[in-house]
Order: C-alpha cells, then structure tokens, then sequence
C-alpha cells in the first residue's frame, strides 16, 4: 500500500505575526517557518501505519517556493520514503492545492492520502475535502483515530458534539485533528538518511493545472486589539465589578 | 440574488448557529434554507418560523440520517444550478460538507467570514485571528462558510415561509456512518451560551473540573477547556475553545488555569468580558482580561461558588 501526505510550510506556530505597515500582507520575512503542525500529524500517522505492517511507500508531497523542499526533508527525515516538490511562487488557493495534489495523484495512484484539516496561516480548512471531491474518494476529516481493515479506513472524527466514526473505502482522504498522535523527533541519523532520499521536482506546467488564484486580496489589517483590564484583589470584589460595573451576572 | 443556507439542526431543534447565519445570508439576498436529515420535518417547521427566510426546502431520506459530506454534497451541487450563494455555519458539518462542494462547482470557497462587504468581497481572520483579510471573490457562485459568533442571531419567530420537498439526489455508498459518542450535558452548548467558564492545564486533573462545575451551575453557565486540558483527558475534545476548537464570544468568558496562548486566545478574545484567575501574574491572558485575579484556583473556585 501506498500512503501519500501533504506538508505545508507556514510561519511557526510560536511566532507572534505581524502585518505589514502597507496593508498587503502579513510580514515573513526573516520569521521562522516550520512544517504546518497538523501535517507534522499527517507524517506521523502514515510512518505509523508503515511501521505496523502493510504501506510500502510514504510519499511526502508540498507545493509553494524553493524552501518548501526543507519541509519535505524533515518529512523524510520522520520516516517519508520519497518527495515530490511542486514548484510555484505564485500564491496557491487551497482549490488551486487540491488540483495539484489530484494531477499527482493521478500519477502515483496512493491508497491513502492523509493531510492536516487545517493550516495555521490561512486557517482555510478546505484542500483535504476538495481533493477528496475532485477524486470522488470519500473523506474522514479532523480525524483522531485511523485503522486499516479489509480495504476500509475507519475514522474517527472529532465533530462539535464529540466523537463520530465513519467507515470509509479506500482509497481514501484522511485530515488529522490534534489528538491524533503526538509527532516524532527525527534522529540525527535519520535527518542524515533524510538528505540521500529522493525528492521529484515538478511544476504547475507540468502537471497541465490551472492555479490562478480566484480570491483577490484587497487588505490585510490587525484585529481591533483588547486592552488589558484591572487585577482585583479578591473574590469579593470580583463578583462586585461583574455584578455593579459590567453587569454580566 | 438566491442565497442557500445549511442548516444545522438535530431534526427536531435548529442550532443556534444557523440563526446567525440566516444574518449574514440577508445581507447577501433572498434566503433560503435547506434542511438535510431524516426524520427532520419539526427542524423544517422551526426554519419556516425564522424572521426573513422565504422559503425551506427539506431533503428528508433515509440515506441523508448522517451528516456524511459524500451523500450531502451532490444534493447541495445541484441547489448551485439556482442560487448564487451556498453558505452554511462554520461548524464541523459546514467545514466538512463546504469545500467538497466548492471544488465541484470548480470555486475557491471562503473560510469563516465575520463581515459582509459587498456581494463580492468579504472580511476573514487569518493566522489565528491575529489579522483580518478583506478578500474579493471573482467565482460565478459563492461558497461561504460564516464565523457565528460575527453576527447576530435573527429572530426564531416571525416568519412563516413555506417548505418545499426535494428529493435525494445520487447517493454514493463510499462511505457509512459506523457511531457516535456524543458528550452528554445538561449544561448549555458552548457556542450558545452567554456565559463560559473554562479550565486548563492548571485545573491538574479531570475530577477537579467538579470545581468548575459548581462554579457554572451558579452562573447557568457552559463549560471549555484549553487544548492542553483536553490532551491531558481532563474533558472531551468538544470542549476546546480556540484557532482550532470552537470560537464562542459570550458576554462573560472566565478562563481558569489557562495561560493564554495565541491558540487559546483566537477562540474567545472577541468575548465581552474576560476574567482570568491564575497564580501567575506574567501570563499572558492578564493581557486581555478586563478582570484578573491572580490567585490559586484551588482556593478560588470554592470561594467564588459560594458566594455567588
Ligand atoms: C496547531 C495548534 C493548534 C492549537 N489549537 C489550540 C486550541 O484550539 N485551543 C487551545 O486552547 N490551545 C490550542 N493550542 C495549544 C496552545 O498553544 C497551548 O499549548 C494551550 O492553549 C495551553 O493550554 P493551557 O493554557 O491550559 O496550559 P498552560 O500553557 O500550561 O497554562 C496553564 C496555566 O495554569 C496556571 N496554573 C497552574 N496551576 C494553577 C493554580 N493552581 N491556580 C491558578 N493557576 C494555575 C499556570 O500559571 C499557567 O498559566 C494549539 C497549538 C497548536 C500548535
Ligand atoms: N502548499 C501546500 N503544500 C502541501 N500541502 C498543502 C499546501 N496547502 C495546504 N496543504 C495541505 O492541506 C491541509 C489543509 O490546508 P488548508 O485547506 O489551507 O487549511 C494542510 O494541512 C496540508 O496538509
């Protein structure tokens, strides 16, 4: 069986953002960037899944500039077998991600694709279902367990209310929730092996997919920010500033 | 324009966040809702009563009893043939059903809207909530999904719309509902409630949420918890308020044990009145409370349901 993920290369999730004066964006220049941590998830699922016995191969897929090709090798340096880096400065929509994942797809012929349900950039939530749709595969999203069986992909799914599990043909999409598993450290060998593996270049071109973006942004601003309030002495007069001044309770 | 609302409902009741989607729908045209389910006839009557939808159309089947993104989305794909906007809340039906629609009807969907603009254009938070894009859409169709806490809840009562029966549009079997283990409470649902009070790592265990427990029966109030409560098994996943959890903004949020983290912070800072009570008077959420208190819980919390 073969497993396919999907990293994106986000500003770390440590880093306090900030926008840019003009209003265009918000600033990464000299910001550290690290893997999406949900995909950190994705990569730790599939190296699992390999290390209980039946996937062959992991192939570890990101899309977006030169420097995305960090992010694979630390997939790689996590357990991934081979990359594939699609190439592009352009910014990508997640319906734009969705399709080149698909044309990819087309060529490696996974049984399984697991991605993050979300990156921590533009908080989209959206390429996992659209790949899944575009595929007509079905889709096990904000999953917090995964088994394989018989040709079925069990999920289980963290919905509002709880906890929801669905059983799924493979082949399948499979995002990943947070409790999903805890990711793994690559060892110092690892991260060495890491650097002889594989990684396929490609282009939008190549893969004939039309990535122009359908979303124009027109600004970028910072949110209307809090300001801190008063510290209280004490319970009593807690419940008298709720009570008398803001009238909450 | 035909605007297509999905309602969230449990056949019987419709969820609150669906009212505050009916809001933002208005601004875009004519409403209509849609209610997919089985056995959802009472949830239809409860859509026609709202105050501006005109018309209800109910998929009642069999084969629509769960909420499965494959057997909802041909139905919704083909609605798009005559509305110009599918919008539904950005729950966990909206952001799973949503974008399976868009990418069939080829349309780059936007995420959690807080802010209508124009028929084109749209506000959304990125990275967290930490900036807000104004975006222009150039689709044909629109597919949206909207951020509740953003508008305002319309009416329950007001209206009286008509409902129109549609029938199961080509249902793949690709997938199967297998169970669910729903949290059980008497408490109300956090996105609807107008007071929250939430535990974090600092609460130490499961059993010590009692303490918080007592607190919200005094208040009526629900209960949340940071990630890193959830993780640690203190409280079910469906608890977790923030980037990645549930955004609630009700009138008073008091985060207990909770440091602040931008994570955290993203699900509830648009509340009206914070309170934090920690024992360290560095963290970070004292930064966007109106009222701090800086304390050991464990004395606090007995202290606070007494006297309430
Ligand atoms: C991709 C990603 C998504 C995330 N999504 C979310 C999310 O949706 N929601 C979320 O909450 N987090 C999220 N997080 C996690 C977030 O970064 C923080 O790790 C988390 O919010 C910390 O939880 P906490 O405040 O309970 O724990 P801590 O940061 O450990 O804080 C515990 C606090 O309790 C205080 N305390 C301890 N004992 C006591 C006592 N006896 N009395 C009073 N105070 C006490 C301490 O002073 C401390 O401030 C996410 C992280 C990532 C990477
Ligand atoms: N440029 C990209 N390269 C690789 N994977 C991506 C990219 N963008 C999105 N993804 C995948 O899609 C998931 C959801 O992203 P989004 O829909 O943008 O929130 C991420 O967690 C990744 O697994």
């Amino acid at each position: 069986m073969k497993v396919l993920v999907a990293v994106k290369r986000v500003v770390d999730y440590n880093v306090k953002i900030r926008v840019k004066t003009d209003g265009t964006g918000v600033e990464t220049a000299g910001v550290k960037m690290s893997m999406n941590p949900f995909d950190e998830i994705a990569v730790e699922e599939a190296v699992r899944l390999k290390e209980a016995g039946g996937v062959e191969e992991i192939i570890v897929v990101s899309l977006g500039v030169a420097q995305a090709q960090e992010t694979i090798r630390t997939a790689l340096a996590m357990g991934g077998d081979k990359g594939i880096h699609v190439e592009t400065d352009q910014v990508l929509e997640p319906l734009a991600v969705a399709k080149l994942l698909k044309a990819i797809v087309d060529k490696e012929q996974p049984d399984l694709i697991v991605l993050g349900k979300q990156a921590i950039d533009d908080d989209s939530n959206q390429t996992g279902q659209m790949l899944a749709a575009l595929l007509g595969w079905p889709q096990g999203t904000f999953a917090s367990k995964l088994e394989l069986t018989d040709g079925k992909a069990n999920v289980t799914r963290e919905i509002d209310g709880g906890l929801e599990t669905l059983s799924l043909n493979m082949p399948a999409v499979v995002t990943t929730d947070l409790r999903l598993n805890m990711p793994r450290y690559a060892s110092l060998p690892n991260i060495m092996k890491a650097k002889k593996k594989v990684i396929e270049k490609l282009t939008p071109d190549e893969l004939g997919v039309d990535i122009s973006p359908r979303l124009t942004t027109l600004g970028v601003e910072q949110p209307a920010t809090r300001q801190a309030g008063i510290i209280v002495a004490d319970v009593t007069e807690l419940i008298d500033k709720l009570k008398n001044e803001a009238k909450v309770i | 324009m035909n605007v297509l609302v999905l309602a969230e409902h449990d056949n019987t009741l419709l969820k609150a966040q669906t009212l505050n989607t009916i809001t933002a729908a208005k601004q875009l045209g004519d409403v209509t809702v849609l209610v997919v389910g089985h056995g959802c006839q009472a949830a239809a009557q409860a859509c026609a009563q709202v105050e501006g939808v005109s018309k209800v159309l109910l998929a009642d089947a069999p084969v629509y009893e769960h909420t499965l993104a494959e057997t909802w989305t041909p139905l919704l794909v083909k609605l798009a043939e005559t509305h110009g906007v599918i919008m539904a809340p950005a729950t966990t039906t909206g952001k799973n059903v949503l974008p399976r629609v868009a990418a069939l009807l080829d349309v780059q969907q936007i995420s959690d809207i807080t802010k209508v603009i124009d028929a084109d254009t749209f506000k959304r938070p990125i990275y967290a909530g930490n900036a807000i894009a104004t975006v222009k859409s150039g689709d044909a169709v629109k597919v949206i999904t909207v951020r509740t806490t953003a508008f305002e809840a319309a009416p329950a009562l007001g209206g009286s719309a008509p409902i129109e029966t549609v029938d199961a549009v080509d249902v793949p079997t690709i997938s199967a509902f297998v169970s669910a283990d729903l949290t059980q409470s008497a408490r109300p649902e956090l996105t609807a409630a107008s007071v929250i009070i939430s535990g974090g790592r600092g609460m130490a265990s499961g059993e010590n949420f009692h303490l918080l427990e007592a607190v919200a029966d005094k208040l009526g109030a629900a209960v949340g918890a940071s990630r890193a409560a959830v993780d640690s098994g203190f409280v079910p996943n469906d608890y977790q308020v923030g980037q990645t959890g549930k955004v609630v903004a009700p009138d008073l949020y008091i985060a207990v044990g909770i440091s602040g983290a931008i994570q955290h912070l993203a699900g509830m800072k648009d509340s009206k009145i914070i309170v934090a009570i920690n024992k360290d008077e560095e963290a970070p959420i004292f930064q966007v409370a109106d009222y701090g208190l800086v304390a050991d819980l464990f004395d606090v919390l007995p202290e606070l349901s007494e006297k309430l």
